[in-house]
């Protein structure tokens, strides 16, 4: 083949030259070229290699089609393979790179799978994992193994970058009233139609310039089309694909942003993911010309017909001197007639037995004729034709380039994505959208419609469809029928050889042959499904597109069935490749998911807190001194507390107002303790439970008023706890006059907990004698102010086991409570304490937190039993008496300590018995830590029948994801102070 | 607000869209799906039998199917939605709460 730039051809400019390198080398092209048609300008024929057997190819589409010309983009972490050049527009330093190859896709060493091409036939990969004949066949393999990485390593396509992508993604949102997707003479008349009735429309094409199929014509001029829609109103976005199109008329597009500019705006993103939510779509996506699999269909300048007739009238690029055109259909002749005007010689070899065309007389027709091998390795030198009647009298005829046309297949993808079937249309052999019961028009060549002046009406109609659907108007109107031209298309999807190995493709995309498709039948294969998954027939990039057709008429022709009967496998999105880049848009690393921070974040920061992610929430975790470890730091921490007085953040737990008449009745529903006399001044510990008996969450409800409480969650449970609440008010019990509203945000906690928490307290509030052992005695509740006037809630509540207190303050005063606080807490040789601390002080007391509470525990297997009550109903009372969750042998809370005091044990190890290491034990160990108070390690967890049945007995804690294993005994898990002397203080 | 229950934003896209009767069509993401919106939760006195069919029994329906839905990114409401197991389609959408459906059906 050799292609050559032709003067007075094409849409692009030619004062702007553009240079870029491909393998390495310079070239130059011209603004308005794509990576394609400059490569095709400089005579560049091969640029990859296929998937399986490395054969070169060369150029074979003009768009998203394309299966040969797939290439890398850029180098270091701005790589990006598989490219399809395409669609990659040319720009000022465009660098690309041929792949699948070594050392280059001209000259390269994989191309000898070529010649080991019978061992690599369908399913062949599938093979080797039974092993190789005759030593291991059947039984599984060992050298599978090595096998696998060869594989590997020889098929397939480019490779990505290892680094971080450097690039920005955006996600972006939209409405209209009517969304049209493609921009070809129906699409166009479909919009400006609706936009003249002052509709919101929006017109997508992936393309660059708006013309579809229309930019394959010679006067076609896209800058006139652009400014007639801008005065229409129709608003249009180029470079956009829509992949998906989802329920509720809603799609989803691709906006390449920066992809065809050399060094864009860093301030731009590289693409836009949308999401554009229409009450109508009109879908004019256009067809794809099919090619015929014959023999050596895939040399090096060989395309399809439409493909060239772009390059011509689009790029100025005449991509053949000698031109052998194949076809069994219409849409070839205005192709070959202007190929001729612009110095090809052209032949058409047309498979039907009579046509009615004027031609220059210096093109050949052939009728009655069908390609049967393309002569040559690296470009074409000849081609053997015959006629349609006998296969074995052959022809040569010498020529440089073949272009394909086996018909036109319209892209059903989109409405497929609907669960809309493609129907089988006999008369124009290819597959056209099944019937749609939502608001979506499918109009043009995408119908099935091949006249242009019928694409237009077909538009027209589908604007009509989508003002019925916005109550415009209501009027039927039928579509034109499909088709359209002169000469009846007739079925050629394949023309048989008799050479073995036959190198006929039907995917050219992962190398499929017909003769595979044949081997996948022989072998049971025939569902499309399997056919599909045997031979990766309709794969990888483009996704079928090129030969899913020509697979299924050869399957059909197996099983003598009609390609209807066979079916067609599912096409689901995207239509195109979607970078993960994009799907995944801002949401990268810091900003992956949300940050919460509590009012005191900063001032925790400035008083040397190590913080730690605890769901969204950022908390203190340690507060070091000077060279402490994490360790070093949480046990002084703990000490401490236990010896004088500690302060800590704990605004991260949930807090809910709960207000109205009714408030005490709701709170008595939901937790297993009675509240209903709770009085008013007082708060309480209690349980909630699911419906189903198990344990929802831990937390307090405090009691402000007659018909007011503030309740706190837990921090895991937060938002699950104010959901629940508001989903039994709303749905259970709407009889019930109370409202819950989230007041987490609004209120910052701190805990004050060690002996000298009274005192410290003492000197923080402008009254010292309210916080006395008897005004607030334990669970006691006081609304005060702090020393300087701030108001201020303060409770007697003790997680710690100490002496504590919780005081919460309006957020925007947490700053000024922790001053006031620490202040007065260093006075007593206080400290600051984090969450390690916290959970050291809680595991010590064998307070459970959401480790323990994880959805599988009942309030017996907690050890809180006694805090169900049997005077009242709540929620799960009935259900957490069902036998399995009241059975004996049921795990149950415990304390852990090991036997040699020395030893340390970790979260999730496994309890057994010594002589019965296996399995899921007898329970496991849920949390631990170091117990500066008891100077060893210790943990608490559930054993199956608890301390009852296991006490003074050495069990074994296994860990073998961490290869350890201790010996360890059962305590009770509340291992300090067990009679809460120090809390009742 | 006790913050999002889906912290992580979604990286597809939305298809269903919802019209929640006080803030209007949002993308079901916003929502988080309840459950079958036919249960009629027994009594809390109610014996474990009765509590077990209505915690554990649930109808496979194919075609229309009332369900709960929080609008949890939103206006806080509890919604029961009819939507087609096939096909996406929503029916109807109002406040569970029957004093707060009153409300919003009077306002639109």
């Amino acid at each position: 083949m050799t292609s050559i730039r032709k003067e007075k051809y094409g849409k692009i400019n030619r004062d702007k030259v553009l240079g870029f390198t491909w393998d390495n080398k310079e070239y130059f092209g011209y603004e308005g070229d794509s990576l394609a048609s400059a490569l095709l300008a400089n005579n560049i024929n091969i640029v990859g290699r296929s998937f399986k057997y490395h054969r070169p190819r060369g150029v074979m589409s003009c768009g998203i089609e394309e299966s040969g010309a797939l290439v890398t983009i850029g180098s270091g972490s701005k790589i990006d393979p598989n490219v399809r050049a395409t669609t990659q527009e040319l720009y000022s330093g465009l660098n690309a790179k041929g792949q699948n190859a070594f050392p280059s896709v001209n000259f390269d060493f994989g191309g000898v799978n070529n010649y080991l091409s019978r061992f690599f036939a369908a399913g062949f990969y599938y093979k080797t994992f039974m092993g190789l004949p005759p030593f291991e066949w059947g039984k599984g393999t060992g050298i599978w193994m090595v096998f696998e990485k060869i594989i590997r390593k020889a098929a397939g396509m480019g490779k990505a970058s290892r680094e971080p992508d450097p690039d920005s993604y955006e996600h972006a949102n939209d409405f209209c009233d009517v969304l049209v997707v493609g921009s070809g003479p129906a699409g166009i008349a479909a919009a400006q139609e609706v936009a003249n009735k002052k509709l919101e429309v929006i017109l997508i094409e992936q393309d660059s310039l708006l013309g579809g199929n229309s930019l394959s014509k010679k006067d076609f001029d896209a800058t006139l089309l652009h400014n007639q829609l801008k005065s229409s109103g129709v608003r249009f976005m180029s470079r956009t694909t829509v992949f998906g199109v989802y329920d509720n008329t809603v799609v989803g597009a691709l906006e390449r942003v920066t992809d065809h500019i050399h060094n864009p705006d860093v301030k731009l993103p590289r693409q836009r993911f949308w999401t554009i939510r229409a009450k109508h779509i009109i879908l004019a996506s256009g067809a794809l010309e099919r090619h015929v699999a014959f023999n050596n269909n895939d040399v090096p300048g060989t395309m399809t017909v439409n493909a060239s007739r772009q390059y011509l009238n689009r790029y100025g690029v005449l991509t053949g001197n000698n031109i052998v055109i194949s076809t069994n259909n219409d849409s070839v002749y205005h192709t070959a007639v202007e190929l001729h005007a612009a110095g090809s010689k052209v032949t058409i070899l047309d498979s039907r037995e009579n046509i009615n065309f004027d031609l220059p007389k210096e093109i050949n027709l052939h009728l009655n004729t069908l390609p049967f091998s393309i002569n040559g390795r690296k470009k074409i030198d000849s081609i053997d034709v015959c006629k349609t009647k006998d296969l074995s009298k052959k022809n040569t005829i010498i020529c440089d380039q073949v272009l394909i046309s086996g018909g036109w297949s319209p892209i059903v993808n989109l409405i497929s994505h609907r669960g809309i079937k493609p129907v089988w249309n006999q008369e124009n052999f290819c597959f056209t959208p099944g019937d749609i019961k939502e608001n979506i028009s499918v109009v043009g060549s995408a119908k099935g419609i091949w006249n242009e002046g019928n694409c237009v009406e077909s538009g027209l109609i589908g604007a009509n469809e989508a003002m019925n659907t916005l109550g415009i108007h209501k009027k039927e109107i039928s579509f034109p029928s499909p088709g359209g031209w002169s000469n009846p298309i007739e079925p050629l999807f394949e023309v048989k050889s008799n050479k073995f190995p036959s190198k006929s493709f039907v995917d050219f995309q992962h190398d499929v042959t017909a003769e595979d498709v044949r081997l996948a039948h022989r072998e049971g294969f025939i569902s499309v499904e399997h056919l599909k998954r045997y031979t990766t027939l309709g794969m990888a990039n483009d996704q079928g597109k090129m030969g899913n057709i020509i697979g299924l008429s050869l399957m059909a022709e197996q099983l003598d069935k009609t390609i209807p009967e066979v079916g067609t496998t599912v096409f689901r999105p995207p239509y195109t490749p979607v970078p993960i880049g994009a799907l995944t848009g801002r949401n990268v690393g810091k900003h992956f998911r949300p940050l919460r921070v509590t009012p005191m974040h900063q001032w925790n920061i400035d008083h040397g807190a190590i913080m730690i992610e605890v769901g969204l929430y950022q908390r203190p975790w340690y507060y070091p001194k000077k060279n402490e470890t994490l360790s070093d730091s949480y046990i002084r921490e703990t000490t401490i507390v236990r010896k004088t007085v500690g302060i800590c953040d704990v605004t991260s737990l949930g807090k809910i107002a709960i207000q109205g008449p009714d408030a005490t009745e709701l709170v008595n529903r939901i937790y297993t303790n009675p509240f209903a006399k709770l009085p008013i001044g007082k708060a309480r510990y209690g349980i909630m439970l699911r419906d189903d008996g198990i344990v929802m969450d831990d937390g307090t409800s405090w009691r402000l008023g007659e018909n007011e409480y503030f309740m706190t969650t837990s921090t895991a449970a937060a938002a699950k706890v104010m959901s629940w609440l508001e989903e039994l008010l709303q749905t259970r019990w709407t009889d019930l006059k109370v409202n819950v509203t989230s007041v987490s945000e609004q209120w910052a906690g701190a805990a004050i907990a060690g002996p000298k928490s009274r005192d410290v307290l003492n000197e923080c509030v402008l009254d010292p004698s309210e916080i006395t052992k008897e005004n607030l005695p334990f669970m006691g509740v006081l609304q005060t102010k702090l020393k300087d006037g701030t108001p201020c809630r303060v409770v007697r509540i003790s997680f710690s086991g100490e002496l504590a207190y919780e005081m919460y303050i309006e957020s925007d005063y947490a700053h000024g409570m922790m001053d006031i606080l620490w202040e007065s807490a260093q006075k007593y040789d206080g400290c600051l304490y984090g969450l390690e601390a916290l959970g050291a002080l809680r595991v010590e007391k064998g307070h459970v937190t959401a480790a323990e509470l994880d959805g599988r525990v009942t309030i017996d297997d907690a050890g809180l039993g006694k805090m169900a009550s049997t005077k009242k109903s709540y929620i799960g009372s009935a259900m957490r008496k069902r036998g399995v969750l009241s059975a004996d042998d049921r795990e149950m809370l415990v304390g852990f300590f090991p036997i040699s005091e020395k030893e340390t044990f970790n979260a999730g190890t496994i309890v057994c018995e010594k002589n019965n290491i296996q399995g899921q034990g007898i329970g496991r160990i849920t949390s631990v830590t170091h117990s500066p108070e008891l100077g060893h390690w210790i943990g608490i967890g559930f054993v199956k029948g608890g301390l009852e049945k296991w006490k003074e007995i050495t069990l074994i804690g296994a860990d073998p994801v961490r290869n350890k294993q201790m010996e360890i005994k059962i305590v009770s898990p509340h291992m300090i102070d067990p009679e809460g002397k120090r809390m009742y203080a | 607000m006790s913050g999002a229950l889906v912290p992580i934003q979604s990286c597809t896209v939305d298809m269903i869209r919802i019209k929640c009767p006080y803030c209007g069509e949002r993308d079901h993401s916003e929502f988080t799906y309840g459950g079958d919106a036919s249960i009629k939760y027994p009594a809390l006195d109610a014996p474990e039998s009765e509590w077990t069919k209505a915690i554990f029994f649930r109808e496979n329906i194919r075609g229309m199917q009332k369900e709960t839905w929080h609008h949890t990114n939103g206006c806080r409401l509890w919604l029961e939605v009819e939507r087609s197991t096939i096909t996406h389609e929503i029916k109807n959408v109002k406040a569970c709460h029957p004093q707060i459906e009153k409300i919003t059906k009077s306002k639109s």
